[in-house]
C-alpha cells in the first residue's frame, strides 16, 4: 500500500466512468471525471439533479464500484482492494453524513454514535465513552439517551455528524446534509463541520443543492452531464454566480 | 454490534411480538399436537405395559393388542409344552358391561389374571390388596373407574358392589393403571371369574402369557411358540411397538394429526418468515448504512442471525411452555391423552430452528443483494 504518498491530495479521481443498465436503457452517470479534493480543504460538489453527483460520491467513497478510471483515497487506489479490505478501509478513513441522517431509531443517540467504533474493533465501554464525550462536544449531553425520534432534525443531524466523526475519518463524506434541515439549523451544522472537521489532515466533500451553504466551501466542483464542468473557490463562485 | 442487533430487534415492538406470537403459535401447535398424538398411541399399548410380561400369545391372526380372537383353553397347554418355557397362564381381555347402582351401565375393560400366580396384577395398588382377588366376586377397580363412577355420582370404594352381565361384583381393591385407549376402565378379577363373567363363547381365552426360562433366549422362544401352528407370540416391547405401528398404518390418526402440525409449520413459515422479512426489508436503510460505515456481510449476517435465533428461541421457549402447562392440566384431569418426550421438543425445536434460518436466509439475501450506495439514493 503506497498510503500517505501524496498527502496534499485527499482524493484524486482519473477519467472515472460509470453506466447504469445495458443496451438502450444504458445511462452514463459519469463520463470521464477528473477531479481532486486536498487535505484541510471543504470541497462541495454542486449541479442540477441526474448530473451524477450522488454516483460521484459514492464512487469516491468506495460504496460503488466504477467502469473506467480510478479513484485513489489518500494515495490508495480503491480497485486495488479486495471487497473486504474496501469494507475496512471505509470503515476507517471515511465518515458518512446522510441526507436522511440514517441514524437507527430504536437506539440511542449514543448507540447510534458508538457503531463506527465497534466497527473498527473498539470496546463497548471505550466506544461508549468516546461517543458520550463527542456528544457533549456537540451540544448534546442531555441527549445521550435519548432515541433519535425525539430530537429534532437538526439535532439528530448533529448526531449524525459525531457518529461520523468519532471514529477520526480523514475522510468525511456529506451528501445533502442540510436538505432535511430549516436554514439556522442548516447553518449550525455547516459551522459544525468547519469547526469540528476541518484540519489539515482532513478533507471534507459535501454534495449539495443548498446554496445557502456555499459560502462554507473552500472549493466548489460545479457537476453537469456526468463531469466535473469547473471548479471554483468560494470568492469565484460567489463573483459568479451571486 | 450484537448488543445493538438485540435493541433494534426489541425496539421494533410491533414486529418482535408479531414474530414470538407466530412462533410460540407455531411450537405450541407443533408440540401440543404431536404431544396429544404420542399420548394417544400410547393409549393403545395401555394394556401391554399394563400386564408387562416377556412373551405374549395370541391367535395367529392377531396383530396388536387391542384385537382379540379369543382361542380355545387348550392352548395353555400347548404353549406350556415347548421348550424354554418357565410358565404359560392364561388371560382373559375383553369389554363388558358394568351395571351400576343406580341402574346405570358402564363400558370396562374387563381382565382375568391367573388365579393361582395373578400374573398381570396391577404395578400400583391404591387401596387393598391384589391377593384379595381370589374372595368370591371379587374385582379390582383402577383410577379410571373412579373418576368414570363419580361422574355419575357414585363414590367407588372397598367394598362397593356393581353388576357384571346380572353378576355381583364386589370392589376389594382400587389400583393405578395405563389409562386404556378407548378411555375404559381397567377392572381386573381371576381368568376363572371372568369367564363367569362373559357371556357364554365356545372359545373365550384371549391371551396366554409367558415367562421363558432363565438364560432361554426371548426371540428363539417366541420363534418356537408361533411354529407351533395357529398361534402367533410377540415380544412384550415388540407387541407395544407393533400395536403402536398398527395404529399409524391403519388409522387417520396421523394424518388427522400431521395435517394439525404441518397447518402449524405453515403458520408459522407464513408469519414468523415474512414478519421477518418485512423487519429486514424496513431496516435495510439502515443495514446499508452500517455497510456504508464498514460493517462487513460477516457482521450484518451475525446480527440478522442473532436477531432471527432470539425471537426462534423466545417463541419455541413460550409455545412448548404452553403446551406443557397444558399437558400439565390434562394430566391431572387424565384425557385427553399427552405425552412429551424429550423428541418432540428437539423436533419442535428443530422446526423452529428451521424457520428461523429460513426467515433469516432471506433477509441475508436481501442484504447481500444490497449495495452500500442505496443510503445515498
Amino acid at each position: 500500500m503506497n498510503a500517505l504518498s501524496s498527502p496534499a491530495i485527499a482524493v484524486r479521481t482519473n477519467d472515472l466512468g460509470k453506466t447504469y443498465g445495458k443496451g438502450e436503457g444504458m445511462v452514463h452517470a459519469l463520463k470521464g471525471v477528473n477531479f481532486e479534493a486536498l487535505c484541510g480543504e471543504l470541497l462541495m460538489i454542486v449541479g442540477p439533479s441526474g448530473c451524477g453527483k450522488t454516483t460521484l460520491l459514492s464512487v469516491i467513497c468506495g460504496t460503488l464500484g466504477h467502469d473506467t478510471g480510478s479513484v485513489v483515497v489518500f494515495g490508495q487506489d480503491l480497485e486495488e482492494l479486495s471487497p473486504g479490505k474496501l469494507t475496512a478501509f471505509r470503515g476507517k478513513n471515511v465518515g458518512f453524513v446522510f441526507q436522511q441522517f440514517n441514524l437507527i431509531p430504536t437506539w440511542t443517540a449514543l448507540d447510534n454514535v458508538t457503531v463506527p467504533l465497534l466497527l473498527n474493533g473498539a470496546t463497548q465501554i471505550e466506544a461508549r465513552a468516546a461517543a458520550a464525550e463527542l456528544l457533549r462536544e456537540v451540544g448534546l449531553a442531555e441527549k445521550l439517551d435519548v432515541l433519535p425520534t425525539q430530537l429534532s432534525g437538526g439535532q439528530q443531524q448533529r448526531v449524525a455528524i459525531a457518529r461520523a466523526l468519532v471514529h477520526r475519518p480523514r475522510l468525511l463524506i456529506c451528501d445533502e446534509p442540510t436538505a432535511a434541515l430549516d436554514a439556522a439549523s442548516g447553518r449550525k451544522v455547516l459551522e459544525l463541520i468547519r469547526e469540528r472537521v476541518c484540519s489539515p489532515e482532513r478533507c471534507v466533500i459535501v454534495v449539495t443543492h443548498d446554496s445557502r451553504i456555499f459560502p462554507f466551501a473552500d472549493r466548489i466542483a460545479e457537476m453537469e452531464d456526468g463531469q466535473v464542468k469547473a471548479i471554483h473557490t468560494a470568492g469565484e463562485w460567489k463573483s459568479h454566480y451571486v | 454490534m450484537l448488543r445493538l442487533a438485540l435493541k433494534m430487534l426489541f425496539g421494533d415492538r410491533a414486529k418482535y411480538g408479531m414474530l414470538v406470537c407466530g412462533l410460540s403459535f407455531c411450537a405450541l401447535l407443533m408440540s401440543q399436537q404431536t404431544s396429544v398424538f404420542c399420548g394417544l398411541l400410547l393409549w393403545t399399548t395401555a394394556t401391554v405395559r399394563n400386564i408387562r410380561v416377556p412373551i405374549w400369545v395370541a391367535d395367529a391372526k392377531v396383530e396388536q393388542v387391542n384385537e382379540v380372537v379369543s382361542m380355545r383353553e387348550i392352548e395353555v397347554q400347548r404353549v406350556r409344552s415347548v421348550p424354554g418355557v418357565q410358565w404359560a397362564v392364561p388371560l382373559y381381555w375383553g369389554i363388558q358391561q358394568a351395571r351400576l347402582p343406580d341402574g346405570t351401565f358402564q363400558a370396562i375393560q374387563l381382565t382375568g389374571l391367573d388365579g393361582s400366580s395373578l400374573v398381570g396384577r396391577p404395578a400400583v395398588m391404591r387401596a387393598g390388596r391384589v391377593e384379595d382377588l381370589r374372595l368370591p366376586n371379587a374385582v379390582i377397580v383402577d383410577q379410571v373407574a373412579i373418576s368414570k363412577f363419580a361422574k355419575r355420582g357414585i363414590r367407588l370404594k372397598i367394598g362397593t358392589v356393581f353388576e357384571i352381565n346380572d353378576k355381583e361384583a364386589r370392589v376389594v381393591g382400587i389400583c393405578e393403571t395405563q389409562r386404556s385407549f378407548l378411555g375404559q376402565p381397567y377392572v381386573f378379577t381371576t381368568y376363572s371369574r371372568a369367564l363367569e363373567y362373559a357371556p357364554p363363547q365356545r372359545k373365550l381365552l384371549s391371551f396366554v402369557l409367558v415367562q421363558p426360562k432363565p438364560g432361554q433366549d426371548v426371540a428363539t422362544l417366541v420363534r418356537r411358540i408361533s411354529d407351533l401352528g395357529g398361534l402367533r407370540a410377540f415380544e412384550g416391547e415388540a407387541f407395544g411397538w407393533g400395536t403402536l405401528m398398527w395404529y399409524v398404518k391403519n388409522t387417520g390418526i396421523p394424518i388427522s394429526f400431521g395435517t394439525v402440525v404441518l397447518l402449524g409449520l405453515v403458520v408459522g413459515v407464513a408469519i414468523a418468515g415474512q414478519t421477518f422479512y418485512l423487519f429486514v426489508h424496513e431496516n435495510m436503510r439502515f443495514l446499508a448504512a452500517l455497510k456504508a460505515m464498514g460493517a462487513t456481510f460477516g457482521i450484518l449476517a451475525k446480527m440478522v442471525l442473532l436477531q432471527a435465533f432470539t425471537v426462534g428461541f423466545i417463541g419455541y421457549g413460550t409455545g412448548v411452555g404452553l403446551a406443557a402447562l397444558f399437558g400439565n392440566l390434562v394430566l391431572q384431569k387424565g384425557e385427553p391423552p399427552f405425552y412429551m418426550p424429550w423428541q418432540i421438543l428437539v423436533f419442535t425445536g428443530g422446526v423452529i430452528l428451521v424457520i428461523c434460518s429460513l426467515s433469516a436466509a432471506v433477509g441475508l439475501i436481501k442484504i447481500a443483494r444490497t449495495e452500500a450506495a442505496m443510503v445515498f439514493k
